[in-house]
């Protein structure tokens, strides 16, 4: 019931206080989402959708911290090689 | 897919595991609030994984396996109705009440339908004119924003036929209310990420305060899911009561203020009955007496029919974390996802239902195999 799933915004699509829709791509499948409780998204930025509607931004800068964090945990050999955390696998 | 699969990396957890093992004295109770975090833990193998130095007890998190029975056979009764279309999440759907489900009320010809947002319950509304539709709203306040903005586009745009059974409800009371029971063994909460991301955390520091339990906010991802441990247990190592956010790429302290203003307009709060765990006070949500026209009950009357609970069902002792699914006599045999007694059994966050689908499996099989 509480999933929610990260995706692109590609495109907004009606800017309507209340009935606020963009377009939101999810690995490679594209939704119209509702964005009535995240007006100021913004394209290229990741938004949580949960029940077709966008529930919060999500924030590239915490999502590195906590990677950066769980980097001094191992020792360095336990590691890959430096690697952009963000880029689409 | 960006924000998943760096959070489901082998290595990453394994380095998290070997740091838990190493962090703790003791072996120490932590409860995960969320079913969709219950369904995580064990579908990654982690709950296992971690057995030595955490046990992990499940919590009522999960809003279909909470909805009360008064609310599914009134859903039932009203989908019976001539004239009417019932719609609900496909959980939902499934849940038994006192006399069959949902589901097999449409199996009898009843006009139910299955959305995956509250806004295709506008949607149907608009395009049958001459049909009530009700959308059963159940969730935390996750989803209640979602019903909120529904409602709100109901009166924009002036849709006579769209009402609501409102079943949502709150998360913080009834973590409070399983802290005052005289069984409590909880050292710690994993706190309900995406509840959060609406109504921030704020909110817990008086709980952690007043019960001394840390409170951790924690995402759904192998990787989320044991850092929020690893903060758990590190703050219960040094004796420390607080509130941290370990889902902070998607939470804040204060939540979404857009979201909350839009509850804020629709709803107030209520004391409210919890299948399985009782009356909550200030345990749920419901519209505004200046939106009661779009109240269900308001428009429609309440139950007719006497609720009558499953007695095989120890779906309260489970949703409470008394009792673990695979300890229930019915689990398994009389009680399966086919032929659910319960709520817990059929929902997709349901702890029965995830100690069915994936209790045994090991870490790093777990881990390494699942990328979808």
């Amino acid at each position: 019931m509480c999933l929610a799933i990260p995706g692109k915004l590609t495109q907004w699509i009606n800017r309507d206080p209340l009935f606020a829709t963009a377009e939101v791509e999810f690995a490679s499948i594209r939704r119209v989402c509702h964005m009535a409780c995240v007006p100021e998204a913004l394209v290229g930025d990741y938004v949580l959708v949960h029940a077709g509607v966008a529930i919060t931004r999500v924030d590239p800068a915490e999502a590195q911290r906590l990677l950066d964090d769980l980097q001094s945990l191992g020792t360095a050999d336990e590691w890959p090689p430096e690697e952009d955390p963000h880029e689409i696998r | 897919m960006k924000y998943v699969d760096e959070f489901r990396d082998p290595r990453r957890a394994q380095s998290l595991v070997r740091e838990i093992h190493g962090r703790v004295s003791r072996r120490w109770t932590l409860m995960e609030v969320c079913g969709g975090q219950t369904h995580g833990l064990l579908r990654y193998g982690i709950a296992e994984e971690l057995a030595d130095a955490v046990e992990l007890i499940h919590g009522p998190g999960c809003p279909v396996c909470v909805t009360s029975l008064a609310a599914i056979d009134l859903a039932i009764e009203l989908a019976c109705r001539a004239g009417t279309i019932v719609a609900s999440f496909g959980d939902m759907l499934r849940v038994p009440g006192s006399r069959g489900s949902l589901a097999d009320a449409r199996s009898a010809g009843a006009a139910v339908r299955m959305v995956y947002s509250p806004l295709d319950a506008i949607e149907i509304a608009r395009r049958n004119p001459t049909e009530q539709v009700v959308f059963f709203a159940v969730g935390f306040e996750t989803t209640a924003p979602a019903t909120a903005v529904a409602v709100q586009q109901a009166k924009e745009l002036d849709l006579q036929n769209f009402s609501l059974l409102v079943s949502h409800v709150r998360v913080l009371p009834a973590m409070e209310s399983l802290l005052q029971q005289p069984d409590a063994r909880i050292d710690g909460f994993l706190a309900a990420g995406h509840v959060c991301t609406i109504t921030g955390y704020e909110p817990y520091d008086k709980l952690a305060d007043q019960y001394r339990v840390p409170v951790v906010v924690t995402g759904f991802e192998p990787v989320d899911l044991l850092a929020g441990i690893l903060e758990c247990v590190s703050l219960l190592e040094s004796r420390s009561f607080e509130v941290k956010n370990c889902y902070s790429r998607s939470v804040c302290r204060d939540g979404n203020q857009a979201a909350r203003k839009l509850m804020d307009e629709v709803y107030e709060i209520i004391d409210c009955d919890w299948r399985g765990l009782g009356m909550l006070l200030q345990g749920g949500l419901r519209l505004r007496p200046e939106w009661r026209h779009f109240d269900a009950t308001f428009r429609f009357g309440g139950c007719s029919l006497p609720v009558i609970e499953t007695p095989e069902c120890q779906g309260g002792l489970v949703l409470s974390g008394r009792l673990k699914p695979h300890e229930c006599p019915s689990f398994g045999g009389a009680c399966t996802p086919d032929r659910p007694l319960g709520a817990p059994m059929v929902s997709s966050e349901g702890a029965c239902a995830a100690y069915y689908r994936y209790r045994g499996a090991p870490i790093d099989a777990t881990l390494n195999a699942v990328s979808d």
